[in-house]
């Protein structure tokens, strides 16, 4: 087992086996985004509160999901770059952070455009609110130490210590509506309780793996280009290069 | 012990500082995380009276009035209840039995609100299904 991953993660192994993984995770991507909006227009009822301006969860909440999932890949991902000094391991947390940092946004945007006719505000400095943008933050401050070094080694262990610590706000964003009083209101979607009607939750459901899917490809496709940056002057970079190797 | 299981010791530590370190900084924070204060903490004294502060609840049925701008009602956590005045617009939400947070200070009594804000809770369902809930009730 330990033999294997470190042979995937040599970086020219990984470069080879992800290219071939690469359309298994868009095809995915592609139909469970054409079902999941069809389910989110078309299937999915109208709230008996909200009306149709419910259909903004559909993009909100499966991207604050991944805001906060692909911090956690990069928290692990640096933490065995620390300990195992495995460079794909860096690579990963580093080709994560701007679409982690675009999902963050994309949370506080549609969350803000959802609050203004609902709540009444574009926003307010509440515990969930608050800690959502500390996130951002989080992932800005992470790009930009990493871009800080020029030496990519002392940028990867570096970033790797800021992710690391930033992981405690994860817990908090997600128990913020719990601990504290807030406006934004608390989880419909627990382990135990689902509060929300059947095809609201698949529709939820499918945007959110559609989602999971996208990081995904993205991800390997930002890694590849990284692994060839840094292994720029190694012989099967430049034989790929030149062509040499087809 | 070995430089691997050395590094993880580092790593582990800094994981472990960090959560202390935030949890005594929650602790130190206490409740001025809270957005809100509920009506009970209000009657408790917990909230600064006098200056500006939230107070949040549910607006308990039939207590809504309105005459042009000018509207009030009452804002209860089922234990305690104030009376709410608030001139301007209302936002989409506001509605009796749903929970609002609303801005301003107690004036003899009366909470003078300048923002009210709708809160919305975790509950997501139809129009048919809210009609046979409510019906179910009565």
């Amino acid at each position: 087992m330990w033999k294997w991953i470190q042979a995937f993660a040599s970086p020219r192994n990984f470069y080879q086996i992800s290219e071939k993984i690469i359309p298994w995770l868009m095809v995915p991507f592609i139909v469970l985004s054409l079902i999941g909006l069809y389910w989110s227009f078309v299937v999915s009822p109208t709230d008996y509160q909200q009306g149709d301006s419910v259909r903004i969860m559909y993009v909100h909440v499966p991207a604050a999901w991944m805001s906060l999932f692909i911090y956690i890949i990069m928290a692990i991902s640096s933490g065995i770059g620390l300990i195992w000094q495995i460079k794909l391991a860096y690579i990963v947390a580093k080709v994560s952070a701007p679409i982690g940092a675009s999902f963050t946004f994309l949370a506080l945007v549609t969350g803000s455009i959802w609050g203004k006719p609902m709540w009444g505000t574009w926003w307010v400095w509440d515990a969930r609110l608050t800690s959502e943008l500390i996130l951002l933050f989080l992932y800005l401050a992470y790009i930009s130490l990493n871009n800080a070094f020029d030496n990519p080694k002392t940028a990867d262990k570096a970033s790797a210590v800021i992710v690391i610590i930033g992981l405690v706000n994860i817990p908090i964003i997600y128990y913020s509506v719990d601990w504290w009083n807030s406006l934004h209101q608390g989880s419909s979607i627990s382990f135990t309780k689902i509060s929300m009607q059947q095809d609201m939750f698949i529709a939820l459901l499918l945007i959110s793996f559609a989602f999971k899917f996208l990081y995904s490809a993205l991800m390997l496709m930002r890694a590849r280009n990284e692994v060839l940056v840094r292994e720029q002057n190694s012989r099967w970079v430049r034989e790929i290069i030149t062509g040499a190797d087809k | 012990m070995t430089k691997r299981q050395n590094r993880m010791a580092l790593v582990l530590l800094l994981v472990v500082g960090t959560i202390l370190a935030i949890t005594l900084l929650l602790q130190a924070l206490g409740s001025n995380a809270n957005y809100f204060y509920s009506p009970t903490a209000v009657a408790q004294g917990k909230a600064p009276v006098g200056k500006n502060f939230r107070l949040g609840g549910l607006v308990i049925n039939g207590s809504f009035k309105r005459k042009d701008l000018k509207s009030t009602f009452d804002v209860t956590d089922n234990k305690n209840k104030f009376s709410i005045e608030y001139t301007g617009i209302l936002p989409d939400l506001f509605r009796e039995g749903q929970g609002v947070i609303t801005t301003g200070s107690l004036v003899n009594g009366v909470f003078v609100a300048t923002e009210v804000l709708a809160k919305h809770d975790e509950n997501y369902m139809p129009p048919e299904v809210a009609d046979a809930l409510k019906k179910a009730k009565e």
